[in-house]
C-alpha cells in the first residue's frame, strides 16, 4: 500500500482563518472524502476527522495475514458513476484499476461453472436455449429503466413542499427520464418496481441456475430474498449506480484502499487538511447551530459546519445525542432498519484455487455460489431467525489473479462475500464463528476440491465485526436497509432527506443517506452540492 | 383497584378507592367513564355542586388521573427536553403547569409536573402516552413508569378547604403556597402508609388542594374530611360542577379546546401552545425542547388562530357556536370550543379558536347560538367581546396563608 497521504507534505494544505474552519468532515471515508474534496475545491477550508489510524473507512486494503492483503470490507468497485472518478481526476491521484468489465461465473454443484457475463451463449443454450434470447432482451429493458433511474441518484431530493421553483425544476428533472422511457416502457417499469426479484425472474427465464446468479445481485448487502417485494428496486438501483446501466465491475490494483488513497490525494491537493487517529467524540452545538467537534482526546475545534459521513444512528444518537433533537425525529432514526447480513470471508492460500470446471481466465472475475432461486431464498430463511445457512451464498473473487503483489509470489488470496449471516446471531459468538466458518468453507471446498489444503490463514468478519471495526453500527454495508421505504425523501428519515439535520450546519454525507452505499460516492458529492448551496 | 372477581371483559372499567363512598353519596347514580375508571358525573344537582366548588368546600375523585412517575440522573434533562417549560428551574417541592408538543410544535397533552426531589417527578397527564414518554427517554438515563393505580388522589377545592385540613388535624397546611407540595402525617392512619402528599393545585381556579395518598388509606380520608368539612359546607362533586369552574377558571380541557396532535387525523386540527394562548409556558431560551423550531417559526410568522375568552351577550350558553365577523354572519372566523353560563362572575363565558387577525382583545364578534324553547328550536346572533381568559381569579387563591371562610 501507498504513503499514508495524511503524512504527506508535497502539498499546501489551506489553513483555516482564525482557528476556525468553514466546513468539519467526520470520518474519512470515500463519502467523506468526496464531500471534502469537493467543498475544498469550493474555496471552504475543510478539515476531515478520521478516528481510524489511516484513512479509507470501509473501503481500505489491510494485512490479514503475514504477506496477504485483502480489501478488508468493499472488495470491488463497481457503483462510482465514471464521471465522478474522472471529476475528481482520481486516475492523476494514483487510482489504477488491475481489471474492468470482470466476467460474472456462476457456480453450479456438480455441473461445470456457467460464465453468465458476457454471456457464454452456448453453455447456457445447451441447457436451455430460450434463455439466451430473452436474456438479451431482458439486460435491454433492465439497462434502459437503470439509466432513467440513474438522475434520481445523482440528485439532491427536492422537499416534497416544492417551496421554490429550483426544487419545482428538480422534480421535473427526476420525471423526464422517466417520461421519456415511453408509456409501454414506463407501464412496465411501474409494474414490475415493487416487485420481488424472483416473480420477474420467474417469468422470464427456465434455467434455475440463471436465475440464481441474477438475483443474487438484487439481494447482496440487503435483509431481503428473492421472494421479499422490493428486490427488482434494489436490482434496478444498483445497476442504475454506474451511470451505464451495464456492470462495470472493477478491481483497483492494490485494492479498494487505493481508491480512498487515490480520493486523501485528491482532497489534500484541494486544500482540504485530514487528520487520521482523530476520534469526534461529539459534535459542539451552540445556540442550536452544529458550532465544531470535541475530539476522543477532549481537543475542541470549532467549524461552521460539520458534516458527517458515519451512519446516521451513530451521528444523530451518538455524536450529537437526543436531547439536540425532537422526540418524533429520534423514534424514526431509531426505527432506520440497520441490520447488517453480510460477511466476509478472507483466504491466504498456498496455491491458485482450481475450482471444478472453471476456465483459467473467469478466476480473474467474481464467481457466485447462488445456484438457485430456492437455494437462495432458504439462505436467507435463515437469517430470519438470527441464524445462518449450512449452505452459504457466496460472491467470491481472487484479486491476486489480476493483482499478484496482494500475496507473497505463487501464493494467493481469496476474499468472498457471505450473504445471510446476521448482525444478531442467536448463538454464542465463538462457537457461531466456528460452525460459520466451517459453513464456508465445507461450500469452498464442494466447489473448489483441494483449497482447504491450501488455506495458510483466514479471517472471519461477521457484520459485529464490521460494526466494530469500521464503526458502522448495525454493520450493515448501505449504513441502512436500502429499501423503497427507505430511499429518496424517508432516506435515512423524514427531516434530514437533504443531508441537513435538524440541527442547523450538521450535514450528513454517508451511505445511511440517499442514494445509498456500497462505494458509490455519490452521496457525499450531493452532501457537498446541498452544504455549499446553504452556506454563504 | 385492579383486581377484580369478575372478568374485566364483563365490566371493563375500574372502580377507583373511593367509588364506595361516591356510591353511597351519589343521589342521582350519574356515572361517566374517565381513563378506565367509572366516576361520578353529578352526585345531587350541578348548581349545588357548583356552589360547593365557590363558596364552601368540595371533594373531587381525581384518582382516573394519568399520573407517571419520572426519576434518574437524566430526570431534569429529560423533561427540559420533552417539556416547553423550564423544569431545571422548578425547585423540589414544587409543582409546574407545563404543555408538551410533538416535533410540529403542536400540543400532545398539558398537564402538571411535580418535583418530589432532585430527581425524582411525577407528571399527571389527561390521556395515557407511555409510548410517547418512553420515545422521549431515547438518549437519556431515565426511568418512566405509570403509577396511577398506584396513587389514589382526591381534591379538595374551595374558600373552606384549608380550614377543612387544618380542622382534620394537617397541622401547617396553611404555610402551603400556591404549586407547593408537602409530605403531611394524616392523623389516625396506621404509621406505614400515614404520610399524604398534598398540593396547592387545581382545576377550579380558587383556594384548593390535590391530596396524593396510598389506595388502601383513601376511605379513611375520605372520612375525615367530610367529617372535618361538616360545619364548612363539604360535598363531594362530579365532573358536571367542575367543568362550569373551570371554564369559568380559563382552563383547557384536552379532547374539548384541543386534541392530541398525535391523535388528529385531519390537517389543521391540531394546536400550538401559541394558538392556544400558552405561550407564556413557552422557555424558548432554556435549550432544545421538542417542537422548539417549529414554534420559533410560529412565532416569528405569527399564530394563524387563536384561543380567546368570550363574553357573550345574554344568557344562553355558546355551546358549539360558530363565530363570525359579523352579525350578518356571512363570514365565519371560528367557533366555540368550551362555554357555560358562570354564576359567580355572572357573566355567559366561552373560549373560541378564532382564524387571524379576528382575535384582537376587545374586538366584538358575533356567535352563533341555538338554543331550545320546549322543542322549538330558535337561533340568536349574540354579540361578543373578547376578553382575557380568566373570568374568575380571586385574591384567596393567592394568598399564603388564607383566610379563614
Amino acid at each position: 500500500m501507498s504513503e499514508p497521504p495524511a503524512a504527506r507534505a508535497d502539498v499546501a494544505v489551506r489553513a483555516p482563518l482564525a482557528g476556525r474552519y468553514d466546513s468539519i468532515v467526520i470520518g474519512a471515508g470515500h463519502n467523506g472524502l468526496v464531500c471534502a474534496t469537493y467543498l475544498a475545491r469550493g474555496g471552504r477550508t475543510v478539515l476531515v476527522l478520521e478516528a481510524a489510524g489511516e484513512v479509507g473507512g470501509a473501503s481500505v486494503t489491510r494485512e490479514f495475514a503475514p504477506g496477504f492483503q485483502v480489501s478488508a470490507c468493499a472488495h470491488l468497485l463497481h457503483l462510482m458513476p465514471a464521471a465522478l472518478i474522472e471529476e475528481l481526476e482520481l486516475g492523476k491521484f494514483g487510482l489504477a484499476l488491475a481489471a474492468q468489465r470482470m466476467p460474472t461465473t456462476a457456480l453450479v454443484p456438480g455441473s461445470v461453472p456457467l460464465r453468465i457475463d458476457p454471456l457464454d451463449a452456448a453453455a447456457l443454450g445447451a441447457h436451455s436455449p430460450a434463455d439466451v434470447a430473452a436474456l438479451g432482451g431482458y439486460q435491454d429493458r433492465m439497462g434502459r429503466y437503470a439509466r432513467a433511474l440513474h438522475t434520481l441518484l445523482e440528485t439532491v431530493p427536492p422537499r416534497l413542499s416544492a417551496a421554490s421553483w429550483a426544487e419545482r425544476l428538480a422534480f421535473a428533472r427526476l420525471a423526464w427520464p422517466l417520461r421519456k422511457l415511453g408509456r409501454a416502457r414506463l407501464r412496465e417499469l411501474l409494474r414490475i418496481g415493487a416487485m420481488s426479484v424472483w416473480d420477474l425472474l420467474d417469468e422470464t427465464f427456465d434455467s434455475e441456475w440463471l436465475k440464481g446468479a441474477l438475483a443474487l445481485d438484487a439481494v447482496l448487502g440487503t435483509n431481503f430474498g428473492p421472494r421479499s417485494p422490493g428486490t427488482v428496486f434494489t436490482l434496478l438501483h444498483r445497476m442504475a449506480a454506474s451511470g451505464t446501466g451495464a456492470p462495470t465491475l472493477a478491481q483497483p490494483a492494490g485494492g479498494l484502499g487505493s481508491l480512498t488513497q487515490s480520493l486523501a490525494r485528491a482532497a489534500l491537493a484541494a486544500g482540504a487538511a485530514i487528520r487520521t487517529g482523530a476520534e469526534v467524540e461529539r459534535i459542539l452545538v451552540r445556540n442550536d447551530r452544529a458550532a465544531g467537534v470535541v475530539l476522543r482526546s477532549g481537543e475542541q475545534i470549532a467549524a461552521a459546519s460539520v458534516i458527517s459521513s458515519a451512519d446516521p444512528k451513530t451521528t444523530f444518537l451518538g455524536l450529537l445525542g437526543s436531547e439536540y433533537l425532537d422526540i418524533g425525529f429520534v423514534r424514526r432514526v431509531t426505527h432506520l432498519r440497520t441490520r447488517g447480513l453480510a460477511a466476509k470471508l478472507h483466504l491466504a492460500l498456498a496455491e491458485q484455487p482450481r475450482f471444478t470446471g472453471l476456465a483459467p481466465e473467469a478466476l480473474s472475475g467474481r464467481l457466485l455460489l447462488a445456484p438457485s432461486l430456492e437455494y437462495i431464498e432458504r439462505a436467507f430463511n435463515h437469517s430470519k431467525y438470527r441464524e445462518f445457512s449450512a449452505a452459504p451464498i457466496l460472491e467470491i473473487t481472487v484479486p491476486t489473479v489480476n493483482d499478484p503483489t496482494l500475496a507473497p509470489p505463487g501464493k494467493h488470496v481469496l476474499s468472498a462475500v457471505v450473504q445471510y449471516v446476521p448482525y444478531d446471531l442467536a448463538a454464542g459468538a465463538d462457537e457461531d464463528r466456528k460452525a460459520l466458518t466451517d459453513a464456508m468453507l465445507r461450500a469452498l471446498e464442494a466447489s473448489a476440491p483441494g483449497i482447504a489444503a491450501s488455506i495458510e490463514d483466514l479471517e472471519v468478519l461477521t457484520p459485529r465485526d464490521i460494526e466494530r471495526q469500521f464503526r458502522v453500527r448495525g454493520g450493515h454495508w448501505h449504513h441502512a436497509e436500502l429499501a423503497l421505504d427507505q430511499f429518496l425523501w424517508t432516506r435515512p428519515v423524514a427531516g434530514a432527506a437533504q443531508y441537513r439535520a435538524p440541527v442547523a450546519g450538521l450535514y450528513l454525507c454517508g451511505a445511511g443517506c440517499h442514494p445509498g452505499g456500497g462505494v458509490m460516492g455519490l452521496a457525499g458529492r450531493n452532501a457537498a452540492r446541498q452544504v455549499a448551496r446553504e452556506a454563504a | 383497584m385492579l383486581t377484580e372477581s369478575e372478568p374485566a371483559f364483563r365490566k371493563p372499567l375500574l372502580k377507583t378507592p373511593f367509588h364506595e363512598r361516591a356510591r353511597a353519596e351519589s343521589q342521582v347514580d350519574s356515572f361517566i367513564p374517565w381513563s378506565g375508571y367509572t366516576t361520578v358525573d353529578v352526585f345531587t344537582s350541578v348548581e349545588q355542586e357548583y356552589f360547593a366548588i365557590r363558596n364552601a368546600a368540595s371533594l373531587y375523585d381525581l384518582t382516573p388521573m394519568v399520573k407517571y412517575r419520572v426519576s434518574g440522573v437524566d430526570a431534569v434533562r429529560y423533561l427540559d427536553r420533552l417539556m416547553t417549560r423550564n423544569i431545571a428551574r422548578l425547585k423540589p417541592g414544587r409543582v409546574a403547569y407545563t404543555v408538551w408538543c410533538n416535533d410540529s410544535g403542536h400540543l400532545i397533552d398539558d398537564g402538571t409536573v411535580f418535583r418530589l426531589s432532585e430527581s425524582e417527578f411525577r407528571l399527571c397527564t389527561a390521556e395515557r402516552q407511555l409510548d410517547w414518554l418512553l420515545d422521549a427517554a431515547i438518549g437519556f438515563d431515565v426511568c418512566v413508569s405509570e403509577v396511577t393505580h398506584e396513587i389514589a388522589a382526591l381534591a379538595l377545592q374551595g374558600p373552606t378547604s384549608c380550614a377543612v385540613l387544618r380542622d382534620a388535624g394537617i397541622a401547617g397546611i396553611e404555610r402551603l403556597r400556591p404549586f407547593e407540595l408537602a409530605a403531611f402525617t394524616w392523623p389516625g392512619l396506621p404509621p406505614a402508609c400515614a404520610e399524604v402528599l398534598i398540593s396547592r393545585t387545581g382545576f377550579t381556579g380558587d383556594l384548593g388542594y390535590e391530596l396524593w395518598m396510598a389506595p388502601t388509606v383513601a376511605e379513611q380520608v375520605w372520612d375525615a374530611l367530610i367529617e372535618s368539612g361538616r360545619t364548612r359546607g363539604i360535598r363531594p362533586v362530579g365532573s358536571k360542577a367542575l367543568n362550569i369552574a373551570r371554564i369559568e377558571a380559563g382552563f383547557l380541557m384536552p379532547n374539548v379546546d384541543f386534541v392530541n396532535a398525535e391523535h388528529t387525523l385531519r390537517v389543521g386540527t391540531a394546536r400550538t401552545p401559541i394558538e392556544l394562548g400558552l405561550e407564556w409556558l413557552i422557555d424558548f431560551e432554556k435549550g432544545h425542547f421538542t417542537g422548539r423550531r417549529a414554534l420559533i417559526g410560529q412565532r416569528r410568522h405569527g399564530a394563524p388562530r387563536r384561543l380567546v375568552g368570550l363574553d357573550v351577550e345574554g344568557t344562553k350558553p355558546a355551546v358549539n357556536a360558530l363565530i363570525y365577523a359579523e352579525r350578518a354572519g356571512k363570514h365565519a372566523v371560528g367557533s366555540v370550543t368550551s362555554a357555560a353560563w358562570a354564576p359567580t362572575s355572572k357573566r355567559n363565558v366561552a373560549f373560541a379558536m378564532l382564524d387571524a387577525p379576528h382575535f384582537a382583545l376587545g374586538d366584538t364578534v358575533w356567535a352563533e347560538i341555538y338554543f331550545s324553547r320546549e322543542l322549538v328550536w330558535e337561533r340568536r346572533m349574540a354579540r361578543a367581546r373578547i376578553v382575557e381568559r380568566a373570568f374568575f381569579n380571586p385574591e384567596r387563591r393567592r394568598a399564603t396563608p388564607p383566610r379563614d371562610h
